[in-house]
């Protein structure tokens, strides 16, 4: 018998099926259409049609966020690639496994300027884990199995596949073969921490007498919650979490002294900069949390894990690195402990946390609401109660993100969604997409402002396409809010393009397409209309709250400071 | 300080650019550069030369091996190893007294005359990167440089130490 032959796009499709790929998020267009044909001509995966390429990306993305799989994106030659970088990017930053197939003119026509040719390896290369130029039929299963292994494992991170038009049309065809079992003798990534620096860790935070523990994204990624707050429990330390490790820890655990970094809170600051220890644990001690490089935690021995060896001593010096997968080294670290049945030594222990408490009782997350104008921060914590502190919140970036970070304590990881490293406005509605997509019933809930929702707004039909009924929050302060705080503070009070004229009526825009639009601008109303937008769920509901557009994101470090040193309000320093 | 790193990669389209795009995307210094596949034409070996501190090459070094083509990667500079690099160079030779001359400093430095003009010479050269710009100034000196090439420095190390699969 003769053995079956298929076209490349036909491989394309059947390699994503063989990967247990379920969705794939993606535009037509000329270099791809054999793609989509194949696509038409199954079932096992599912294409999902954005109104913009970046969409696509950050769509992938927040699928990713959510579940841990590896998301998918199909994007056409030329713009259509070249639309995904933002997107690219924004995955690179923050560790996310994401493939990226792009078309490509046919092999004959590289190099030409042909028609919606660009060259997506190179444009991309910068902001990738990985790149292919696939450029013969028979390699791409394998070549598309090799992009998902490198994505997923190891540090994760977005790779390209490049795929010209020729290797896929229907004319040529070849066998089907796929080895989804990848070995490359060049990428090898470490999984367990080596046992003498475990030895070593071990030592420092064992004769700790003020330890912190300082946990990222890296938690989240290795869906390594559990351990981490076994070790938490057990050494009886208080954990700060970054931006992107929010719900590494429960917000609500007792041992959880809150976010670090800019806006962080001034207890978790304090402690990392009064520790003699510090234990951090797949974080990358990222300047939006040390500050001042020069001045940080001066007096701290670093206990340093990482899957990435680059991340160690890259910013500030290790004394004990520890490379390997977290979850692992954790399980490591908590086994060593359990064999030399530590306790904590309650002296120090106790004047340790009595100091944090000192701090805490300062209350640095706090505002003021009087009976005018609404509070940012009064919305968050009015959704949370309402979601019961159990949706996913997925967020644009400014002000918005900052309340939200502060002021929804995640009980679990993967609920909070947000593009902490690139800072990527519009990407909060796409990336909810993907989380709805994933977890149709839950709460998921976009977290805006009016100046983010306005870069991708566009989503809103492919919302409707899908039924993706999210919940909009927009917190609309008629401003690019987070810019026009820094003119406050630092640029004299001038408003140079930070305010946003010409705001579209934001109900009736919900409205035309297709969805519910509740605007609320009354403190009066908070409550009973947000209540009424979450009871809604088979729409997406677009809740445009008119926010007080004079408040400030509060604590807030003081620039080229230390770690620890905070505007805590207005002209009032910790 | 200058560093002299060796790296063996993959030799894949766009294995070169990614070495090279880390560099500048990382504001990291390329003094010299070399490349070309080995005994084995999987692979491809690249000598880097480069300047920074103890904290500079030590992200270099992770950063390149972290790229995904990249097998292994080793900072010669420590250790016990030799380097070469080749000069071709064209020199004004005239006259009787600056051929005569030029011919001397050539054989002094062992190199060798492997190209002869109207009116110039074109000389080869092997050394470490010190003595071949040593005998660029000496032949500065004596005569005009109408054109050189550097191929960049190439390093190996000593005794039974490999850099291999």
């Amino acid at each position: 018998m003769a053995t079956q032959t298929f076209t490349g796009a036909e491989m394309v499709v059947k390699a994503l099926s063989a990967l247990k790929v379920k969705y794939v998020f993606g535009y037509p267009g000329g270099s791809v259409l054999d793609i989509y044909d194949a696509i038409f001509q199954q079932e096992d995966v599912e294409h999902i049609l954005v109104r913009h390429e970046q969409a696509a990306t950050h769509m992938a993305d927040g699928f990713s966020r959510a579940t841990g799989e590896v998301g998918y994106v199909l994007a056409t030659s030329g713009p259509g690639a070249t639309n995904c970088v933002t997107g690219i990017a924004t995955a690179y930053m923050d560790s996310i496994p994401m493939v990226v197939l792009a078309g490509q003119v046919p092999t004959s026509l590289i190099g030409d300027d042909a028609f919606q040719e660009t060259d997506i390896v190179g444009c991309s290369r910068p902001i990738v884990k990985h790149s292919f130029n696939c450029r013969d039929l028979a390699e791409i299963p394998n070549v598309i199995a090799k992009a998902h292994y490198i994505a997923k494992s190891g540090r994760p991170g977005p790779v390209v596949v490049e795929l010209p038009k020729d290797i896929l049309i229907p004319q040529n065809k070849a066998p089907f073969n796929i080895e989804t079992d990848v070995k490359l003798r060049s990428y090898n990534p470490t999984k367990k921490g080596h046992p003498k620096q475990i030895k070593k860790a071990i030592t420092a935070i064992t004769e700790a007498k003020r330890l912190v523990v300082y946990s990222g994204g890296g938690i989240v990624l290795a869906d390594a919650s559990e351990q981490l707050t076994r070790l938490v429990e057990t050494l009886n330390a208080p954990c700060t979490n970054t931006l992107m490790g929010l719900g590494g820890i429960s917000g609500v655990h007792k041992n959880f002294i809150g976010m670090l970094g800019m806006h962080g809170s001034l207890e978790a600051n304090k402690a990392m900069a009064n520790a003699d220890v510090i234990l951090a644990l797949g974080a990358r001690f990222d300047d939006r949390v040390t500050n001042n490089v020069k001045k940080f935690c001066p007096d701290a021995k670093i206990v340093h894990v990482d899957i990435d060896p680059t991340s160690i001593s890259k910013t500030i010096n290790a004394h004990i690195p520890v490379v390997g997968l977290i979850d692992i080294v954790l399980e490591q670290l908590q086994e060593e402990l359990e064999n030399i049945n530590f306790v904590p030594d309650s002296s120090s222990n106790e004047q340790w946390w009595q100091q944090i408490n000192e701090w805490r009782s300062l209350g640095s997350f706090s505002y003021q609401q009087n009976n005018d104008k609404i509070k940012p921060q009064k919305v968050i914590e009015t959704v949370y109660e309402i979601t019961n502190g159990e949706a996913y919140l997925c967020s644009d970036v400014g002000q918005h993100q900052m309340f939200a970070a502060q002021y929804y304590p995640f009980a679990k990881p993967r609920q909070w969604i947000n593009s902490g490293g690139l800072g990527t406005m519009g990407f909060g509605l796409p990336a909810a997409m993907g989380v709805k997509l994933a977890f149709p019933d839950s709460h998921v809930v976009c977290i805006t402002g009016d100046g983010s929702i306005q870069m991708n707004i566009q989503e809103l039909s492919t919302c409707l396409q899908y039924q993706l009924p999210v919940v909009i929050v927009s917190l609309n302060n008629r401003s690019l809010g987070m810019v026009r705080q820094w003119q406050d503070m630092i640029y004299g009070g001038r408003h140079s393009s930070s305010y946003m004229e010409s705001l579209p009526d934001f109900v009736k825009l919900a409205e035309s397409y297709g969805h519910v639009g509740i605007q609320i601008n009354q403190l009066s109303e908070l409550d009973e209309k947000l209540s009424e937008a979450f009871s809604i769920k088979n729409r997406l509901v677009f809740v445009d709250i008119l926010v007080d557009e004079l408040e400030h994101v509060y604590p807030m470090q003081i620039k080229q400071g230390a770690i620890d040193e905070m505007w805590l309000k207005k002209g009032v320093k910790a | 300080m200058r560093r002299i790193l060796a790296i063996l990669l993959e030799n894949e389209p766009g294995s070169l650019s990614r070495i090279v795009g880390l560099f500048s995307q990382r504001a990291f210094n390329i003094e010299s550069l070399t490349v070309a596949p080995t005994e084995d034409q999987s692979l491809s070996r690249i000598t880097i030369t480069t300047r920074g501190d103890d904290r500079v090459l030590e992200q270099i070094v992770k950063q390149v091996n972290k790229l995904i083509d990249v097998i292994k990667i080793t900072d010669l500079t420590d250790r016990e190893h030799v380097e070469r690099e080749i000069l071709l160079i064209k020199v004004l030779a005239m006259n009787e007294k600056s051929r005569s001359e030029v011919k001397r400093i050539t054989d002094i430095f062992r190199g060798s005359i492997i190209d002869i003009g109207k009116q110039v010479y074109t000389i080869q050269m092997t050394g470490d990167d010190k003595k071949i710009s040593a005998f660029m100034k000496t032949l500065a000196n004596e005569t005009e440089i109408i054109e050189s090439v550097r191929s960049g420095t190439v390093g190996i190390a000593r005794g039974e130490k490999a850099l291999r699969v």
